[in-house]
């Protein structure tokens, strides 16, 4: 673990203001871990806000709804966030704003859901984990295994990000909400929820919550990988190559949590979420509700003007985000941030050899020496870098970070956790 | 629409740390002790140290030009190297010797293994012992202190190691390097303000330099004096290179172990081996020998001190 400039200051203290409708959305056919989805319409129709356009009969999968109203107007390769390029359903709004679109579930009927009910509210309404995993949380619902505890995750640890912690603090009940939801689900008595001491206006906002227990955790990175998270609130561990119900444990990201509310209570899928729009480059951050398939472009416009030319565009935070090729790029499910860095952030460094200094040995949240793996995976040592235990690695990014010699460990390590998982 | 942008991988922040940075932070840490030495011993340290590293530095940049590899020499590890092999000799050498050293030490301990990173043995260290195997009437001619025409003193460790007995050095003396030496080594004041540095910037950590000392100090203590139970531990601590040893060269990233608990056996290996030499060797200071010993042990200690991974038991 470790301390990391946190940059949050810029955007934390912004409510989230709702993004304009934007013309077109690109709203691509595989936003989640799983099978991609079929398109249920065609270029011409006619779309309504919240409408399904594309699923697949799978199990691991998600089906995916219409952002804004409109016509869709092709289905075509675009560029994609995660996979590069992937196929979209791109539709042309009509500007209509018919927020008001969706039925209001009663509460009474509500508190009559059985918890069969709320998984299939969860699996039709497209929620997959908005953490970055973008696992398909109707699946996490239905452990195979009983789970005695469920944990919220609110540790928000990556820098600049900010979007968790906004919605911990403004939509505090609600959150609530969809925890009691997840509860019935699961029968789960025990619930925390892991916030971040750079929070502390969520984390009063959370102590009012009765049968939720707040872990106040230290901001160090990365406090919010699931891994980690389990250690410090529980003092467990997942036993290698098993998975948090194992252990009778569900981790759930706090927006996952409010978008399971809003499918259950306001009968919404999908099709929005809060970004944080941040970096040097911006004279205005701002955390956006945005709908899903918005080009990252219209979010840049709208917080612009841009003080400095981006060199880098990074979808997600710093130390886990992905770097992207254009601003055509549309936001999707598991989208948390986008930071524009200027030149000088954007810098590449030349590689020095290693000086077995053990920074990345010292950081390794999970206990590995990265610069060995780094050694063996350069050499194509497979098995070797197995014996180092490459395929614990969670690509946290800290070897690299914290590299006198700019290292690309991390690099290095995901070849050597493909090579071995062969 | 914005063009030209840089794609990379994860992560896209950087911790503001650079070899260079750390190198050169080592070089200042050792400031202290080389004015110490210059006081004590007179302007001749400054000329060997001065020469030592110039040696070490023109050694580096022969090498990288034959070698065409990158040019290191500003990266600061040469200075370094240079730094302490003149720390490790007595204060008024020939100056052919410290150059001679120094071409040893970055040649042999350094660019024939591949350069900065893949030396297995501390290259300062390499070419002190070659000097010493070489020519060791120069390496063991110690001066008096603050006496500049050459009046030749043994060391304290060796007047000891001859059986005699010690009788005007009091700790004071020792700590504040009043007595014969070699260059960097005699004062621990000055040697302490530097090893502090490092351990605030966490450029070094304190498993190395308390398990060496701590355990010289036991050792020496138990089996140095005349009875079992009654050695001079603290004599033994402050006198010889020990310090400068346990803080600047055991610490040598390079050549010692990754993780916290190879870095206690490094340090408790260091210990037992210096105490060893010095209470039963041929040698009355071990120190070189000790750290160079457990160099080579390095590899082997990291292959069975791993970290625990997550997850696993």
């Amino acid at each position: 673990m470790v301390r990391l400039v946190e940059n949050k200051h810029s955007s934390e203290s912004k409510v989230t203001q709702r993004l304009p409708l934007p013309l077109k959305v690109y709203i691509p056919l595989i936003q989640h871990l799983g099978k991609i989805c079929n398109p249920e319409v065609k270029a011409g129709d006619q779309v309504s806000l919240g409408q399904k356009i594309a699923s697949v009969q799978a199990h691991v999968a998600a089906p995916i709804h219409a952002s804004i109203s409109g016509e869709v107007v092709a289905i075509q390769d675009w560029p994609h966030p995660v996979l590069g390029r992937a196929k979209a359903i791109v539709i042309q709004g009509d500007r209509r704003k018919d927020e008001g679109g969706f039925v209001l579930r009663d509460p009474q009927e509500v508190n009559s859901l059985t918890a069969e009910d709320i998984r299939k509210i969860v699996l039709e309404a497209g929620i997959v984990g908005m953490g970055g995993a973008s696992f398909p949380t109707h699946i996490k619902l239905s452990p195979a295994k009983p789970i005695d505890t469920l944990i919220i995750n609110g540790a928000e640890c990556e820098p600049y990000l900010t979007a968790d912690g906004r919605l911990m603090v403004e939509q505090t009940g609600q959150i609530a909400a969809g925890v009691a939801l997840i509860a019935k689900c699961l029968g789960v008595k025990n619930i925390y929820i892991g916030i971040e001491s750079n929070k502390p206006e969520a984390i009063k906002a959370f102590f009012e919550i009765t049968g939720i227990k707040v872990k106040v955790l230290p901001s160090d990175y990365p406090q919010g990988g699931e891994k980690q998270l389990i250690k410090n609130i529980l003092g467990k561990e997942i036993p290698r190559g098993k998975l948090p119900f194992d252990i009778g444990v569900l981790v759930q990201n706090v927006a996952t949590v409010y978008a399971i509310y809003e499918a259950v209570y306001k009968n919404k899928p999908l099709i929005e979420r809060i970004v944080t729009v941040t970096g040097s480059c911006l004279e205005n951050p701002q955390n956006l509700l945005v709908p899903i398939g918005t080009p990252i472009k219209d979010l840049i416009e709208f917080c612009g003007p841009l003080k400095d030319e981006p060199a880098k565009i990074i979808i997600g935070g710093p130390m886990m985000g992905i770097a992207q090729f254009t601003d055509e790029v549309p936001i999707i499910k598991s989208s948390s941030g986008l930071l524009l860095m200027g030149k000088s952030e954007a810098k590449m460094y030349d590689e020095d050899p290693c000086i077995r200094c053990a920074a990345c040995v010292r950081g390794c949240p999970v206990g590995l020496m990265p610069c060995q793996i780094n050694l063996a995976s350069e050499r194509m040592l497979w098995n070797l870098t197995k014996e180092y235990g490459a395929s614990d690695c969670i690509e946290c990014g800290i070897c690299n970070y914290v590299c006198p010699s700019n290292r690309r460990l991390l690099q290095t390590i995901k070849r050597a956790k493909l090579e071995v998982t062969k | 629409m914005i063009n030209n942008l840089t794609v990379s991988g994860s992560p896209h922040i950087h911790k503001p740390v650079s070899v260079s940075r750390i190198m050169w932070t080592v070089v200042f840490s050792l400031i202290p002790a080389g004015i110490a030495g210059v006081v004590i011993f007179g302007l001749d340290a400054l000329w060997v140290t001065l020469v030592a590293v110039a040696a070490a530095v023109l050694t580096e940049l022969t090498f990288g030009i034959l070698t065409k590899k990158k040019i290191t020499i500003l990266d600061g590890s040469a200075v370094i190297t240079g730094i302490l092999l003149a720390f490790n000799l007595p204060p008024q050498v020939p100056l052919w010797l410290p150059i001679v050293g120094a071409v040893f030490s970055i040649a042999i301990g350094k660019q024939v293994f591949g350069g900065l990173g893949q030396n297995i043995f501390n290259p300062a260290l390499v070419g002190r012992v070659f000097l010493m195997a070489s020519w060791p009437k120069y390496m063991t001619t110690f001066n008096r202190p603050f006496s500049f025409d050459a009046v030749t003193s043994a060391t304290p460790l060796a007047i000891l190691k001859e059986g005699k007995v010690l009788e005007h050095i009091s700790y004071l003396d020792l700590f504040l390097g009043k007595h014969g030496g070699c260059i960097g080594e005699v004062c621990i004041l000055a040697l302490l303000i530097g090893a502090a540095l490092l351990l605030i910037k966490g450029y070094i950590s304190w498993h190395i330099p308390a398990t060496y000392i701590f355990t010289t100090a036991i050792f020496t203590y138990i089996f140095g004096g005349a009875q079992i139970f009654s050695g001079d531990w603290l004599f033994h601590i402050l006198s010889g290179g020990l310090v400068l040893g346990a803080f600047f060269m055991a610490t040598d990233y390079v050549a010692t172990p990754l993780t916290a608990k190879g870095q206690l056996i490094f340090g408790v290996g260091c210990g037992l081996l210096t105490a060893v030499i010095r209470i039963w060797g041929g040698y009355p200071e071990g120190v070189s020998y000790a750290i160079l010993m457990m160099n080579a042990a390095t590899p082997f200690i990291d292959r069975y001190t791993k970290n625990r991974i997550y997850g696993v038991r």
